[in-house]
């Protein structure tokens, strides 16, 4: 099908041998639709996404791919740079080791393959130029609720690299990356603000909330994180009418086992949700897998400027960087 | 109204928290959040990335990192200037009314019909006679829980005859969705049409592709309800205003439930 040797320039391009497990197309989503019914999407874990950019030198916003759980084989038409930042892999060009904490050059027809991490669940792939498949309302990202974007990664795919000239590239502004944040041995900790529906729990929900230990669920899933523990008590039993929900939400059905919301989640939900996880820490609850543990801790009230007076009290379960 | 706290970048705005005054209730919630979601639309707060409004509320979600408290007073002076109840504060007055030609051949018409103490051609009847107004998208990416505007108010408008006979005399022209309360299927279909025309509850909505559902299917519409191509992408976004348009029979095409 493809000429080994094509006259003149090849289009730059990512050809699939194997997506592994899971593979898509990710960006930073579709911010601003969501009374469409059209959630923001994009990476799952977008510190990971924006750092893998910035190895190779593209805008955080380009494309690139979330990798879960390696497997994916690709071979590179015309000379690629790419970067892998979230879960830490071993990345390997035409067989030989590479050193996967900074852009990494794979000749034109060689192929690239990423391991399986050691620990968390995506990877998240960048090349300079970013994955130029089309947009769809403006973004490239897969939207695996909505059906938005394009399909998942599927062996044969051959999908364009942009040209860095024309994509808003710079020479890279990071040549090495920091160590992978991915949470490895003791439970992850994040940070949750409680609300906005606390009210419909029994007393003391909140507090079983922080105080008692959960396991992660459901790998791979970009909508939401299913955790196990001891189920919470809600108080009420009607039916929320519907609201906005936002990623990071501890959305909690009757079972009282929450669903920690994630990249893909819906716009709006009809559970009641007991907490929100801290923006800055819902990627590292993204990286979770199945059995691993979590605890949550009270975060301050946002613009609190007493850390920790509101809800946390003085009862000892706030925050200990806080009192200083 | 209440701001209740949502992370730390995001603020969700409850219009039906109990408030002094008449205006307390879920019925009038739904105009006030249409009201609330324009306002702050045309004026949006500082750091805001979505206004997501739903049942009872308004999401103000935030740039990451956006300090939440500038939002906050934002928020609240909108919201102060809205809902000044002299304005009518209803959805009925805005825009153009759109037509969606419907067939009314679906599967649960009559079952629906028999939930509101009517026959199928009463559900029409009640149905196509006055506008409704989309007041929030979920579910899928186009979908628009609409609501009906309430009769006219008495000396408003000439009367309209035939269908406002349960209808009692509180319900003003902000009280969307009066007179219907459609109960969800029992059990969820796997795979209900595009196009598909149904009811749930005070709402109704077309779905705008193939997708499992539980709402009670009365008909069905070519109207194309979402195409990511268009600008907008939503046929019927928040505050759209749609008369639906009873284009006649025609037998159901196999394989429609």
């Amino acid at each position: 099908m493809s000429g080994r040797r094509a006259r003149g320039p090849r289009p730059r391009a990512l050809e699939v041998l194997a997506p592994g497990p899971s593979t898509t197309v990710q960006d930073l989503g579709r911010p601003g639709l969501a009374h469409l019914g059209v959630g923001e999407s994009g990476a799952a874990d977008r510190a990971a996404h924006r750092l893998a950019q910035r190895l190779v030198g593209n805008p955080e916003g380009a494309a690139g791919l979330e990798v879960v759980l390696g497997g994916l084989r690709v071979r590179a038409r015309g000379a690629l740079l790419v970067a892998a930042a979230g879960a830490p892999v071993a990345l390997r060009v035409d067989g030989r080791a590479a050193w996967s904490g900074c852009p990494v050059v794979v000749p034109d027809g060689a192929v690239l393959e990423v391991g399986a991490p050691a620990a968390g669940v995506r990877t998240l792939l960048a090349v300079r130029g970013g994955v130029q498949v089309p947009a769809v309302l403006g973004s490239r990202a897969t939207d695996v609720l909505a059906g938005l974007g394009p399909a998942a990664v599927a062996a044969g795919d051959v999908l364009p690299v942009g040209e860095p000239g024309d994509s808003g590239c710079t020479a890279p502004v990071v040549d090495l990356a920091p160590p992978a944040r991915v949470e490895r041995g003791g439970p992850a900790v994040l940070r949750v603000v409680p609300g906005p529906r606390e009210d419909w729990f029994a007393p003391g929900a909140l507090e079983a909330l922080v105080g008692t230990p959960w396991t992660a669920g459901s790998e791979g899933d970009r909508v939401g994180l299913r955790l196990a523990g001891e189920p919470l008590v809600r108080e009420r039993t009607g039916e929320l009418p519907s609201e906005g929900v936002v990623r990071g939400s501890l959305q909690v059905p009757p079972s009282g086992l929450p669903t920690l919301l994630l990249a893909d989640h819906p716009v709006t939900g009809g559970y009641p949700v007991v907490a929100v996880v801290v923006d800055a820490d819902v990627d590292r609850a993204a990286q979770l897998r199945p059995g691993d543990a979590v605890r949550f801790v009270l975060a301050p009230p946002p613009g609190s400027a007493h850390p920790g007076g509101a809800r946390a009290g003085a009862g000892g379960s706030a925050p200990p960087t806080l009192a200083r | 109204m209440r701001l209740r706290a949502c992370g730390d970048a995001a603020l969700l705005v409850d219009v039906a928290s109990p408030t002094p005054g008449p205006a307390g209730g879920r019925a009038d919630a739904l105009g006030s959040v249409l009201a609330l979601h324009a306002a702050l639309r045309a004026d949006p707060p500082p750091g805001a990335v979505d206004l997501v409004p739903a049942a009872t509320t308004v999401l103000v979600r935030l740039r990451p990192g956006a300090d939440p408290a500038p939002a906050s007073a934002h928020v609240l002076g909108v919201a102060a200037r809205t809902a000044r109840p002299a304005d009518g504060g209803g959805p009925a007055e805005a825009g153009a009314v759109l037509e969606v030609p419907v067939v009314y051949d679906g599967p649960d018409l009559e079952e629906a019909a028999a939930a509101l103490g009517t026959d199928p051609s009463g559900l029409v009847a009640r149905h196509t006679a006055r506008p409704w107004t989309a007041a929030f998208a979920g579910f899928a990416p186009g979908f628009a829980y609409c609501v009906q505007d309430g009769p006219p108010a008495p000396g408003s408008g000439p009367a309209q005859g035939g269908d406002g006979a349960g209808d009692g005399p509180g319900d003003g022209p902000g009280a969307d969705g009066a007179g219907w309360d459609v109960p969800r299927r029992a059990s969820p279909r796997t795979a209900v049409p595009a196009g598909s025309v149904a009811l749930a509850g005070p709402f109704s909505g077309v779905y705008p592709r193939r997708a499992p559902g539980g709402w009670q299917l009365v008909g069905r519409t070519d109207a194309r309800l979402w195409d990511a191509d268009r600008e907008p992408p939503a046929l019927l976004p928040p505050g759209a205003r749609v008369r639906f348009v009873d284009v006649g029979g025609g037998p159901r095409p196999a394989g429609a439930s």
